[in-house]
């Protein structure tokens, strides 16, 4: 595994992409087969099953460091990274194990199913046998959550400069559903046979944001918008006599979308459409967080199938008829798809929505502020004449306008350090709205400051401390910051009856002091 | 004054012995301060008095100017009131001290910053048998274990050579006092010259000054010509990467050498291109052994992970409280040389 972990410790010493590029494309040249298509399988996410739950990892650990629980409790708060704690509190190797990554791989998976005694002499022996990245990066294997700060992006280019190929073919072939397992890396990246196979989708059209003003963009006539609705991204793929739908993270979510099965025995087969999967309240959308209840079961209860049924709305058009539409324009495309969806029979739970009338960039900015109450949370912008362009390029003429966020002046009353990349800062704050005489906490919020502003947020925290529970400290409540939020709605479970959606800090309010911060009231005003 | 007065109080201004009527490190004017060492956060301007070791009131002048400054070897001991004072060497920075007191037999040391590992510059730690303990913990968690400084410096070498063979400079972060000639005094021979910042090559030409063997630097000034220096190593405060000051060099590689480079998370949010773990502070066993070597019964942590580390020694069957100071340790996002850290908003 060292030629792995040596391209893991180049990926992580460097903010440059073409050394991140070099540094893949040179490991896909020289690494072995195995170990390339497992390298690939781990940027992608198509990490090996878990074989060791974490608490027990972390039990072992503590014992194997001679360290009570509660330490290393506070150890991993810090570091914020499980891998990297264990890594870093064990003792120093005593050996060094000179296997490969697929061989590692084959060894965790090997684990599975045995008793726990037989899995933990496993792991303690390896631990003493690994030592630095090596170890962090076997921590990782066995506990998943690999980030390494390779795009998909970074990753088709590597492999398209290592094999000579086409980085768009690389990046469909890298689609979809494949096990890194059984599948060989001629087969994954060089064989001709599967360039259009069974469920995989496309890559992605990603939008920028549009922070500036929509005239920047040139003239209205060249651009389409669309309401941007709160739901899931989705693409709805059928081939084969199958449908398959797949989240944007390149999860198939297929069996947690079962009133969409109805598609299956009428989309026609070459058929993917994008579009944003939504809770659907009969004539618009239902708020997100009514589809939330159903994201992360794996089998969706009849009476939220009742309450909170699912509903494409379908906005672009893919593949048709089998045909790889994505070098059309996105008129051309956006009419094959309103074609496809008006020869559907009705009470199907799809539909195109329509695209929006403007005569200029004022009125499209009138509308914009209506979208609130359309359940919506702003607007799409599309170049008419834009091809379909995996990712988030200019060239794509994607943009989202959203909604300028809600605002509420709030004062902090508790802060906890970060961990992880903030381990030595106080980021992380929670906020309080005046309600009659007392403060009610309401929200926590830790981005939206510069670095500067978190490093002096946190000299003041440290020499203001009031009282300390654990890792977070209450201080007196001087401090006031604009928070910004997407929405707000009841919540039993949150002692001032809301919750936001999205909370982050917008600014901090130096100007203002904490006597004039907003009340709860206000903040009930905002509830839709 | 009475005889229930305990021998330090932890008050507002900061340590005071109220017996001899002095503070040590404090963090508001008072009339008479002992100093463990000349880092901003322990050493402050405005007290009437300073006392401290001769090469931390070297450096004092440096930063203050002229001051009332007494000095007192290690080892030395002064009465002041009913109390009875001495240094110790302290192991963090040349100059750096624990700070004895001992009052009618009672005896409490203050350790201000310290590393138990000698570094071959600063003078070797010595513990200090004590009842009572004050003693930072900035590094006081079990992820923090330096490595030999041997190994490091190599590392720290090789990546230097490396730098030079790509033609470009190695910038390296690292605090003006201590780290900076901690590293000129232990880093192998490199490709080319050693350039610093104004801030390191002032402290640098102090302790030259004082006696400190270090070897030759280049200042760099607004004339320096940066190609003139191939192969060249920069040091610089942590603060001064990334600046204007530090692009005039062109294409560089940057580095960190701070104690916080154990963790990847801060390696990745400082954006530097390499991180060195080398500190002036004792890491979470050099901690734990030293808090033992004094054997004392009760101890205070001032600055760190003072929880943690209470706790943990609390289960050792001492008595640990935390107590509230201004120190803030070793903080790579310090601005490089400021007096006083930013004042409260």
């Amino acid at each position: 595994m060292r030629d792995f972990a040596a391209l893991f410790e180049a990926l992580d010493t460097t903010t440059s992409t073409s050394a991140k590029v070099a540094a893949l494309a040179a490991h896909f040249r020289t690494a072995p087969e195995a170990d390339r298509v497992w390298t690939i399988a781990i940027l992608t996410g198509r990490r090996p099953r878990r074989s060791v739950t974490t608490t027990e990892l972390r039990r072992w650990a503590a014992e194997a460091a001679g360290l009570p629980d509660w330490l290393f409790e506070d150890s991993y708060a810090v570091v914020g990274d499980l891998a990297e704690t264990i890594a870093l509190l064990l003792p120093p190797a005593e050996t060094r194990d000179a296997a490969s990554l697929a061989d590692w791989i084959a060894r965790i998976r090997g684990l599975a199913g045995r008793p726990e005694a037989a899995r933990r002499a496993a792991v303690l022996a390896w631990w003493a046998a690994l030592d630095g990245t090596e170890r962090l990066v076997f921590n990782k294997l066995v506990t998943g959550g690999f980030r390494l700060g390779v795009s998909q992006g970074l990753l088709t280019r590597a492999l398209a400069e290592a094999t000579g190929r086409d980085a768009a073919e690389i990046a469909h072939r890298l689609m979809g559903d494949w096990d890194p397992a059984t599948i060989g890396y001629d087969a994954l990246i060089l064989a001709e046979d599967r360039a259009a196979s069974g469920a995989r989708p496309y890559p992605f059209a990603l939008a920028h944001q549009l922070d500036g003003a929509p005239e920047a963009l040139g003239p209205p006539g060249d651009w389409r918008a669309e309401w941007k609705w709160d739901g899931i991204r989705a693409q709805v793929v059928r081939r084969a006599g199958a449908l398959h739908i797949w989240s944007r993270g390149e999860d198939l979510v297929t069996p947690r979308f079962p009133d969409l099965a109805p598609l299956a025995d009428h989309l026609p087969d070459g058929t993917v459409i994008d579009g944003e999967l939504v809770a659907w309240g009969g004539d618009s959308p239902l708020p997100f967080a009514t589809l939330q209840r159903r994201i992360g079961r794996k089998t969706v209860p009849k009476t939220l199938l009742r309450e909170a049924p699912a509903r494409l709305l379908a906005y672009d058009l893919v593949e048709d008829g089998g045909e790889d539409l994505r070098a059309l324009p996105f008129d051309a495309r956006r009419a094959r798809l309103a074609t496809l969806i008006a020869a559907l029979p009705p009470g199907l739970p799809v539909e195109v929505p329509p695209l929006l009338d403007f005569a200029d960039w004022p009125a499209l900015a009138a509308l914009r502020q209506t979208a609130r109450a359309r359940g919506a949370e702003g607007l799409m912008l599309k170049s008419a004449g834009a091809p379909y362009v995996a990712g988030r390029r200019k060239s794509g003429g994607w943009w989202k306008w959203k909604l300028d966020p809600m605002t509420i002046d709030a004062v902090m009353i508790y802060a906890q350090a970060g961990h992880g990349r903030r381990a030595n800062l106080y980021t992380d704050f929670t906020f309080a709205l005046r309600h009659g005489d007392e403060l009610v906490p309401f929200t926590k919020a830790y981005s939206g400051l510069t670095d500067a502003e978190f490093r002096e947020i946190s000299a003041w925290v440290r020499r203001n401390t009031l009282e300390r529970f654990g890792p977070v400290r209450r201080v007196p409540p001087e401090q006031v910051f604009e928070i910004g939020f997407e929405g707000v709605q009841e919540s039993p479970r949150h002692k001032s009856g809301l919750a936001l959606r999205f909370p982050r800090m917008l600014r901090w309010r130096r100007d203002k002091p904490a006597a004039e911060i907003d009340t709860l009231e206000t903040l009930r005003a905002l509830l839709p | 004054m009475s005889r229930t007065d305990p021998v330090l109080r932890f008050e507002a201004a900061g340590i005071h012995c109220p017996t001899g009527g002095f503070f040590i490190d404090p963090w508001r004017p008072v009339a008479r301060a002992l100093i463990t060492h000349a880092h901003a956060d322990h050493a402050r301007s405005g007290m009437g008095a300073y006392l401290c070791t001769p090469l931390t009131a070297a450096v004092l002048r440096h930063r203050l100017g002229d001051r009332r400054i007494e000095v007192m070897d290690y080892g030395e001991t002064r009465q002041i009131g009913d109390a009875r004072v001495s240094f110790h060497p302290a192991g963090h920075v040349p100059g750096s001290a624990q700070v004895r007191v001992e009052i009618g037999g009672e005896v409490w040391a203050v350790s201000g910053d310290y590393k138990t590992a000698a570094d071959g510059l600063a003078e070797p730690f010595a513990p200090v048998r004590c009842h009572a303990f004050v003693t930072e913990c900035t590094f006081g968690l079990p992820v923090f274990r330096w490595r030999p400084q041997a190994e490091v410096m190599a590392e720290v070498g090789a990546w230097w050579h490396e730098t030079a063979a790509t033609g470009k400079v190695a910038m390296l972060g690292a605090y003006s006092l201590g780290k900076a000639q901690r590293l000129l005094a232990a880093l192998p021979e490199g490709p080319g010259p050693v350039l610093t910042h104004g801030a390191v090559e002032g402290v640098t030409q102090v302790l030259r000054d004082a006696g400190l063997a270090l070897p030759e630097t280049i200042p760099v000034t607004p004339d320096t010509d940066p190609k003139a220096h191939p192969g060249a190593l920069v040091i610089a405060p942590p603060g001064a990467l990334g600046t204007a000051w530090a692009r005039r060099f062109g294409p560089s590689s940057t580095a960190f050498a701070s104690g916080w480079m154990a963790l990847r998370g801060i390696r990745r949010r400082r954006a530097g291109d390499r991180g060195f773990a080398v500190s002036d502070h004792a890491d979470f066993a050099g901690l734990t052994d030293a808090v033992l070597a004094t054997g004392c019964d009760r101890v205070f942590a001032t600055h760190g992970y003072t929880a943690s580390f209470a706790r943990w020694l609390g289960d050792k069957g001492l008595e640990a409280g935390i107590v509230a100071t201004e120190y803030t340790g070793e903080d790579i996002d310090a601005a490089p040389e400021t007096e006083t850290p930013a004042a409260a908003p």
